[in-house]
């Protein structure tokens, strides 16, 4: 708690630190039965050290539908490798919303700022709501930086990027903290139009300068790039390392296409994580750690379905008043049974606490239980 | 629902289960109509709520350390009272009810949340989430009726030792939050036998029940009045300063105390208030529960303060139908619930407050002493109170 980065220099770490936590005790008395960070959090949210928030500190539309948020991450925050992404918490009407977005600026910022790009996709709930609502002063619940698609500290003599929509978004991030460390780069970009080209200006002004060799296609007009004809747009393919963002499909046929070449190994794709699922009726439910798999339908409670399959929980009034049962659902989606709601988590949400007295499965759940 | 047919009027006779049924698929609708209106509106309430109290707590804890001088002692004294009732009722209630867990952040959710009471959050949330809102008013089961040793029904057996019940209740009243720490305990059932009392269980609650007291009385009567002292010491007068605070805590724990006390005693015990018999809930549908929330419920009617001051709970009737609905929505629920209670002819129980507590003590103190008629013969002396809702 007592930022213990800056104890380790002292000679009599021991005294110190048992004085401090003796201090720091008095203090937590103070506050007692919350802790001090939560009164911290009414006069300066970022400050917290055990929940990372980020502020938005400004709002850029890039096109009709996209918009880049410049975010000032909180306490504790970890600086991001070019390439990575971080998930951000929304609180879409309330209720607190994953996603993750890949870092659009520089890494390095003195500032210590980083932007990421939100496109709005079809039905994307939280993508449309920020781009409608974002607001400079507007807080974010934060994750640290993840994802292993990154350049190597050894910079490649020749890159390739092929990217399509909003998979531009990492690779910007990456273009711009290590353009001058790249000799030899080639942009293969795909948007519907020429105004849907995130980054467009930028992305144009590098080529004037030389920096990259960029090849624009807007699929409206000329379809999309097949995986067969990019030897003609790239001679040297397959002398290139490449790094790909888009589409699964896309990713789908540029992996099929780099391991018939038997080049697999200088393909790096990131993949968007869907966050659709489809609800329907009844369906596994998984309890992780007890290893139990419970078949659930859709009349039944998740409570009713674990313990006939003779996993151990918790239950209190059955009627969906208590809050005893609630468990963290990690994926999957659960149906209301008095009103018919439904509760979706994905892979990217933080677990979410689901009744089970009242919930039934409305497909496949996995349950950290 | 065999005590209200043991009745000579029974409030329900007019009902058939076709009616009761009835009634549940109409609460039923009206709780779909604000689940989904319950949104941003009710996050952006509940977070400005708990910072208000946060900075009102914060100032009148700055304003104590200078609580040698009497101003100062009255302002943060009364600030610190009004920061605890918050913090009790529209916020740690509310949320240990699990109101704003749809909101899914960690911060503010039942599971996680722990509040400024004697007893711990997840021993409250059992007693009260769990016994008391499922068996609400079902005499044997739900430990909030009389709080296990009070007489607060006629058909409830009379013993000389109910003739102290006014004290009783007067002493819980002052000791509120520890009365609720001890029946969230079950200690009268828990320490009656050595057997139950060496129970590792009850042993782990208890000691649970004590390390939370411990840092709240050292929060209270150490550490905040230890803070005022170099103040006091500037001014020529430290053990002043000392006892100003911890007199000023002393003060607004017991002024809380009072005020939950009232307002939970408005909530189940005036008159008009239905008790319920055990065997009466065995395969009870859910518009029976229903019914039996709206009959073993009063309301508080008053300004829009006195509800936020309440938690909600002086909705009482809205909150034992929709206790995981947000509380600040009862106040637009009311009249829909109301209708229904005049469509079913049914007695919606509400007062403003000196009435509602005047009603709940004069049953504590008629019913310290035997009945004075047969025990199914009951006095219907006091009307039901059917005053305008206060919306």
């Amino acid at each position: 708690m007592l930022s213990p980065g800056r104890a380790s220099s002292l000679v009599h770490v021991p005294v110190t630190q048992t004085l401090r936590n003796g201090a720091w005790r008095v203090v937590e008395l103070i506050t007692t039965p919350v802790v001090p960070a939560d009164y911290l959090d009414v006069i300066a949210p970022l400050r917290n050290p055990n929940v990372l928030r980020a502020r938005i500190e400004a709002v850029r539309p890039e096109t009709e539908n996209s918009v880049t948020l410049e975010l000032r991450p909180g306490r504790n925050w970890q600086p991001h490798q070019p390439g990575q992404y971080v998930r951000l918490g929304v609180d879409v009407d309330g209720v607190r919303l994953w996603r993750a977005y890949s870092v659009s600026s520089a890494a390095g910022r003195a500032d210590g700022k980083f932007t990421v790009t939100v496109n709005a996709v079809q039905d994307g709930v939280v993508s449309s709501y920020l781009l409608r609502n974002a607001r400079r002063g507007m807080l974010l619940a934060l994750d640290l930086p993840a994802g292993d698609f990154l350049l190597p500290g050894q910079r490649p003599a020749k890159a390739l990027f092929l990217t399509a929509g909003s998979g531009i978004t990492p690779v910007m991030g990456m273009l711009r903290s290590a353009i001058h460390e790249l000799p030899d780069v080639v942009v293969v970009h795909s948007a519907r139009t020429e105004e849907d080209v995130v980054f467009g200006r930028e992305l144009r002004e590098l080529s004037e300068q030389g920096k990259i060799r960029l090849i624009e296609r807007h699929t409206r007009a000329d379809g999309r790039i097949k995986a067969a004809d990019l030897a003609d747009l790239v001679p040297d393919l397959f002398e290139r390392e490449t790094w790909a963002c888009g589409p699964g499909e896309m990713l789908d046929a540029l992996t099929e296409h780099w391991t018939d070449a038997g080049a697999e190994e200088l393909l790096h794709v990131e993949r968007f994580r869907p966050t659709v699922l489809v609800a329907g009726d009844g369906g596994t439910v998984a309890f992780e750690r007890s290893g139990t798999v419970a078949d659930a339908p859709g009349g039944v409670s998740i409570l009713d379905a674990g313990e006939s399959a003779g996993q151990l929980m918790q239950s209190g009034c059955r009627m969906g008043i208590c809050f005893k049962c609630v468990l963290p659902l990690r994926e999957g989606i659960v149906r209301d049974m008095r009103d018919g709601s439904l509760t979706t988590a994905t892979e990217l949400d933080e677990p979410i606490l689901i009744q089970t007295c009242i919930s039934a499965a409305a497909g496949p759940c996995r349950l950290d239980a | 629902m065999t005590t209200l047919q043991r009745k000579d009027v029974n409030p329900i006779a007019h009902l058939t289960p076709e009616d009761i049924e009835a009634i549940g698929v109409e609460l039923d609708a009206i709780r779909d109509e604000f689940i989904a209106k319950r949104g941003e509106k009710d996050a952006a309430y509940i977070r400005r709520v708990i910072k208000v109290q946060r900075q009102i707590e914060v100032g009148s804890r700055a304003v104590l350390l200078f609580s040698l001088f009497p101003p100062a002692w009255i302002v943060g004294t009364l600030g610190l009272t009004i920061s605890k009732i918050l913090e009790n009722m529209e916020i740690g209630h509310n949320i240990l009810h699990g109101q704003y867990d749809f909101m899914r952040d960690s911060k503010i959710h039942s599971t996680t949340w722990e509040w400024d009471s004697a007893s711990p959050a997840e021993q409250w949330k059992h007693s009260h989430n769990e016994l008391h809102h499922k068996y609400t008013n079902v005499i044997g089961r739900d430990n909030d009726l009389g709080y296990g040793i009070m007489r607060v029904d006629e058909q409830q057996r009379w013993t000389p030792a109910h003739l102290g019940q006014p004290l009783y209740n007067f002493v819980n009243a002052i000791f509120f939050e520890y009365g609720i720490a001890a029946y969230d305990l079950e200690l009268g059932r828990n320490l009656a036998t050595k057997k139950r009392r060496n129970n590792p269980a009850f042993r782990a609650r208890l000691a649970q029940v004590g390390r939370k007291i411990r840092k709240q009385a050292a929060k209270d009567y150490l550490v905040h009045p230890l803070l005022s002292v170099p103040i006091g010491l500037a001014f020529g007068n430290p053990f002043g300063a000392l006892l100003g605070t911890l007199s000023a805590n002393v003060v607004a724990n017991i002024a809380r105390n009072l005020w939950t006390h009232s307002v939970i005693m408005c909530g189940h015990f005036p008159n008009g208030v239905e008790t319920f018999e055990r065997t009466s809930i065995t395969g009870e549908t859910r518009g029976e529960w229903y019914l039996r929330q709206m009959l073993g419920s009063a309301n508080i009617s008053g300004s829009k303060l006195m509800h936020i001051m309440t938690g909600n709970l002086s909705h009482q009737i809205e909150h034992h139908l929709f206790p995981d609905l947000p509380a600040s929505r009862y106040a637009e629920i009311a009249p829909k619930v109301r209708a229904l209670f005049e469509k079913y002819e049914l007695n919606y129980v509400t007062g403003p407050l000196p009435m509602q507590v005047a009603s709940a003590w004069a049953k504590v103190i008629r019913l310290a002493l035997p009945n004075r008629k047969p025990a199914n013969d009951i006095d219907h002396s006091v009307p039901p109170r059917r005053e305008p809702a206060v919306v």
